[in-house]
């Protein structure tokens, strides 16, 4: 017999009497877990998709050179090399082969296998680059080696060494997997090899499918295109990739911080929550743990004791979570099918893959929360001297104890602080660590509060006569509020932080609501639906729209890429009349503007987005030179506007200085503003009859609002699934903590009952402390999510999205989930109550423990 | 086996509790203190077990200063050497009466075989199962006697140990103690306010505020 197995002892005794709180902890423990794990999984997923689209294939590619045919000679390669604003040309060749064993003559069912120079890809495209057994880094040169996607290794039942034989034209060929794409997207079945083992293999000899291209920085794509277009001729078609790629980068950043937002507000929960039951649960053992020690039980010992509890609660409530983890990550995906899929990823189906590193990670770091929340309570625990705390009631002096203002003080004051502080490597690092410690803050001081308020409250009612039911609940929440506080730790986590987050998303809808106004100001916009970057309307078309009956206002748009550094996305250049006497009824400018009298003469004025001034420092009344056209010129940065749809910077500037400085008189999208009383339907008929009627894209401004709008309350959807899932974890919180201190005040209970309360009074006694506690919480947490909201509009979202948007509170929101909470909490505690009075009252004072 | 020498313990420099308190206790002997409320009885027996420590002068137990060890060396020494019952039993109330009593064994890493037989001695034959809420008063603190002896510690400790049992109870409480003790040639240091109670130890000793002194009259004969 060891002290071994007097732990198990204590443990079991532990648990076995104390199910429900053990219960209540682990499911805790495991839902913090599986929030986080599965919003880092659906991130990996979204992340993937995301990667894939714009990385895994053309890697950092500007633009593309394919033939009108499938395939084209491959002389165009060592030409284009050469030419002067070409950074890197990386020829392709790519085809879709029968796999011997395989369904042959469904399309799905080959391989894709991408031929590459090793070389010029790894400069290009390092995604495509295989990964060799160690030491063997020639086999991607070898003639007979393949490299396959993690997909493509399972769904052909081949691994590292194995052979696969394929068909090449009538006869089949033997290839040695040499290894893996490790950066393959996630279920994406793919093949690499050797472009001139695979001209060879596949007789395809001097063929290539398309030659990637990346330009030199400072290069203006716009004008470079039509250069080499010219050049190369009609027989080749020249595409950028930058286009879809913006688009899917912005969309997708912005819902990935939101969802790791989220996985914080899951963790911090998770820990408040673990660290209030465990706290709680030791001090309920506190003349347990002094017996302890007077019988012989070392600090250390006790210490590890409490520790080892916490430590087998966490390994079993993180398994737990995983497991839900990956089941809410799946179960999320497939009902957010269309959200994730076809607004943010087009064409392709983001997958769940467990991820065994991932998982460790999770599991670490649900048992790390576990032993931080336990280690607080255990120190205590261990260091408490035994004589006092064999004496009973003496519980309430630990939590005094922990109250010392001045840690809180000095977190908040910290808090305020790194609000101030730049971005680290553009990320709102600092703004983030500032909501925690503001949370930390926030409720250390919440006992404190509780004492004030109370004491306050007493001695205003003091006067007055009052029942014994009330004088008890205003002794206790006066006097001993730290414990209170404790078990409110979980929920004024969850309350504030979900109170933070519906500030902040109510008011980045009502901007974008209020800037789709300003920007989308005519009824219809017209595209060429072909184009990528050219301009589609020539003078003819324009001339032909614009003489077109009913329309007040026609304006002309001209929109380009311009890469100003290489290092970061391009930024976008819109041409269009902005109004000279007062910019203001053109653009959403915010107040830092140059008034137009004021500007000076002789330069042309621009008007940059948040996102210029934070990437590139521009700033108002600034001279700024960037390359427009085929040539540098100098402008003067004339004011700021907000810009929600591009993140990576735009700048617009007046038409006719556009078509002056460079010639081009093409436009891409025209803005139309309908006669009064000309019917939509009708006009939008007319412009289908011209003779490039059919190639156009015609757009309703009110539909390409509630377009904008359907995706963000779409996006936005996920956080209120998995906000309301934190606060399930609060509320289980409240329930925990007030049972595990109802459990801890039974003598207290039957001492009452003994001297005559009925159990009606002491259910009410109960669910007048829970009622007040959480009203009182409420207050402060909506305090505290305010001042959070204040971070995340003013500090994260700048410094993430660099746009700035304008305070909005959703009272009614904000009042029902205030509701829920206090009504949701009063039936917890009412719940503990009834449990705790339902046993023996004789039992309950009698155990003394 | 336990000497005082010139203790002094004061809370506050107001509160004086003990001072300049000398003794010495022979091996096997087993005595009773008594006092008035509140002269520093229970904060005494913390000092001699080393729960807490004197402002001057020492205490040795088998020759251990032991308000010179530091904690875990103290608590070591109260694992092996004393034996405690406390007059709000403390029975650990998610333990069984078998595992309670073999608390101490397990902490000192030996057999608890012996617990049955000793369950037998205190009159809780066949309790073993129970759980605290199962049992009386009586029985809870046989209980804490079986505790307080099983591991045959050099000292018991015993502050009131009756003061919440009827004096029936209390006597077969009492007369159950000395056999133990005397049994396990141990000493035995009870602090009581009842005279019934001090009148079943072998010497009675009255702290006041100058000090131990031996009450002629209470000497058990
Ligand atoms: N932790 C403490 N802080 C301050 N004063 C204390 C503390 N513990 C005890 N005292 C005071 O020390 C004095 C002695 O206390 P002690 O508990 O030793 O008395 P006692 O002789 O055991 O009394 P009783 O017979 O009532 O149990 C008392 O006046 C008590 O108020
Ligand atoms: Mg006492």
């Amino acid at each position: 017999m060891t002290t071994a197995s007097l732990s198990r002892w204590l443990m079991l005794g532990e648990w076995r009497s104390h199910y429900t709180q053990v219960g209540v902890t682990l499911i805790a423990i495991a839902i913090g877990v599986a929030m986080a794990y599965s919003i880092h999984l659906i991130n990996t997923a979204a992340f993937n998709e995301f990667s894939a689209a714009s990385k895994s294939l053309s890697g950092q590619a500007d633009m593309q050179v394919r033939s009108r045919k499938s395939y084209f000679d491959e002389s165009l390669y060592p030409w284009l090399a050469k030419q002067k604003g070409i950074a890197v040309a990386n020829p392709v060749l790519e085809l879709d082969v029968a796999v011997v064993g395989q369904q042959s003559t469904r399309n799905d069912q080959k391989l894709k296998i991408l031929g590459i120079d090793m070389f010029r890809a790894a400069q290009i495209s390092p995604d495509l680059l295989g990964l060799p057994e160690q030491g063997k880094i020639l086999d991607r040169l070898a003639s007979d080696t393949i490299f396959l996607s993690p997909a493509a290794m399972e769904w052909l039942q081949v691994k590292q060494g194995d052979d696969l034989h394929v068909y090449a034209g009538l006869h089949t060929l033997r290839l040695r997997v040499a290894g893996g794409l490790v950066r393959a997207r996630a279920g994406q079945r793919l093949a690499v090899m050797d472009i001139g083992a695979m001209q060879w293999g596949f007789d395809q000899l001097g063929l290539l499918s398309r030659i990637e291209l990346k330009l030199q920085p400072g290069v203006n794509h716009a004008s470079f295109k039509t250069w080499l277009t010219e050049e190369l001729g009609a027989t080749y078609w020249l595409t950028e990739v930058a286009d879809q790629e913006l688009r899917v980068a912005n969309m997708s950043r912005a819902y990935r911080i939101n969802l790791n937002m989220l996985a914080l507000v899951a963790l911090f929960t998770g820990a408040f929550l673990v660290f209030s039951t465990q706290a709680l649960s030791v001090i309920r053992r506190r003349q347990q743990f002094a017996l302890l020690r007077v019988l012989g039980v070392t600090r250390a010992q006790l210490l590890r004791y409490v520790l080892t509890e916490g430590l087998f609660l966490g390994a079993l409530g993180s398994v737990l979570g995983l497991s839900l983890g990956y089941l809410i990550a799946v179960m999320a995906l497939q009902l957010l099918d269309g959200g994730l899929g076809s607004s943010f990823f087009p064409g392709v189906k983001p997958n769940i893959f467990f991820d065994p590193a991932a998982a460790v990670l999770f599991f670490g770091v649900g048992l790390c929360i576990t032993l931080i929340g336990g280690i607080v309570p255990a120190m205590e625990a261990a260091y408490a001297r035994p004589a006092p705390a064999l004496r009973a009631g003496s519980g309430q002096t630990v939590v005094e104890k922990w109250s010392s203002p001045w840690p809180a003080v000095i977190c908040l004051i910290a808090a305020l602080l790194f609000t101030q502080l730049p971005p680290i490597f553009e990320l709102p690092v600092l703004g983030y660590v500032a909501i925690a410690l503001l949370l930390i803050g926030g409720i250390a001081l919440m006992p404190r509060f509780t004492a004030g308020f109370f004491s306050l409250l007493t001695g205003r009612l003091h006067r007055c006569e009052m029942g014994a039911v009330s004088t008890l609940v205003l002794a206790r929440l006066t006097n001993a509020p730290g414990q209170a506080a404790i078990a409110l730790g979980g929920i004024l986590a969850s309350f504030s932080l979900m109170v933070a987050m519906a500030i902040m998303v109510m008011s980045f809808r009502v901007s974008i609501d209020h800037w789709l106004g300003q920007v989308l100001p005519a009824d219809l916009y017209v595209r060429v639906a072909t184009t990528g970057d050219q301009g589609g309307f020539q003078l003819k078309e324009q001339k032909v729209i614009a003489e077109s009956i009913g329309f007040d206002r026609v304006d002309f748009f001209r929109t380009q890429q311009l890469t100003l550094d290489a290092s970061r996305p391009d930024i976008t250049l819109l041409a269009r009349p902005i109004d000279h006497d007062d910019p203001r009824k053109t653009l959403p400018l915010t107040d830092d503007v140059i008034p137009p009298e004021s500007l000076p003469e002789g330069i042309i004025p621009i008007w940059v987005s948040e996102a210029m001034v934070d990437l590139y420092k521009f700033r108002v009344g600034e001279k700024v030179v960037f390359p427009v056209g085929t040539a540098f010129h100098e402008f003067v940065v004339a004011g700021i506007w907000r810009d929600y749809g591009r993140q990576f910077g735009a700048v617009q500037m007046q038409l006719t200085d556009y078509q002056r400085l460079t010639g081009d008189m093409s436009v891409n999208t025209v803005a139309l503003w309908l006669h009064d009383g000309m019917a939509m339907d009708t006009v939008i008929e007319n412009l289908r009859q011209l003779s490039f009627g059919s190639a156009l894209e015609i757009s309703r401004s009110s539909d390409m609002r509630a377009l904008s709008l359907k995706i963000f309350d779409r996006s936005f959807a996920v956080t209120y699934v998995l906000e309301t899932v934190a606060v399930i974890i609060g509320l289980l919180g409240v329930g925990a903590s007030f049972s595990a201190q109802t459990l801890a005040r039974a003598k207290e209970f039957g001492m009452l009952r003994h001297v005559g309360m009925t159990r009606k009074q002491i259910l009410i006694m109960l669910a007048a402390e829970g009622g007040l506690l959480t009203a009182l919480g409420i207050v402060f947490g909506f305090v505290l999510g305010w001042s959070i909201s204040l971070i995340l509009i003013f500090v994260v979202n700048p410094q993430s999205f660099h746009w700035t948007m304008q305070l909005y509170l959703p009272w009614s929101w904000l009042m029902s989930i205030a509701l829920m909470m206090l009504v949701s909490a009063s039936l917890t505690a009412l719940m503990a109550g009834r449990q705790a009075i339902s046993g023996q009252v004789m039992r309950a004072v009698k155990e003394d423990g | 086996m336990l000497e005082l020498m010139n203790v002094n313990k004061a809370y506050a420099e107001s509160r004086k509790v003990l001072t300049n308190l000398c003794y010495t206790l022979e091996s096997g002997a087993y005595v009773a203190i008594m006092g008035e409320s509140g002269v520093g009885k229970s904060t005494l027996l913390n000092l001699i077990a080393g729960l807490d420590n004197p402002d001057s002068g020492e205490i040795r137990v088998n020759g251990v200063a032991i308000s010179q060890l530091d904690d875990d060396a103290a608590t070591q020494l109260r694992r092996k050497q004393f034996g405690f019952v406390f007059q709000a039993f403390h029975v650990l109330p998610h333990l069984t009466v078998h595992q309670n009593v073999a608390l101490p064994l397990l902490l000192n890493n030996g057999s608890t075989d012996q617990v049955e037989q000793m369950l037998i001695n205190v009159g809780l034959r066949g309790r073993g199962q129970h759980f605290s809420h199962q049992l009386s008063g009586g029985e809870l603190q046989r209980v804490a006697i079986a505790r307080a002896l099983i591991h045959r510690p050099a000292l018991v400790l015993a502050d009131e140990p009756t003061g919440n049992l009827d004096p029936d109870t209390a006597h077969d409480i009492l007369q159950l103690m000395r056999t133990e003790i005397k049994a396990n040639g141990a000493t035995g240091i009870i602090v009581t306010h009842s005279h019934a109670a001090a009148a079943t130890a072998d010497l009675v000793l009255n702290l006041t505020k100058d000090g131990l002194f031996l009450t002629q009259s209470e000497h058990r004969q």
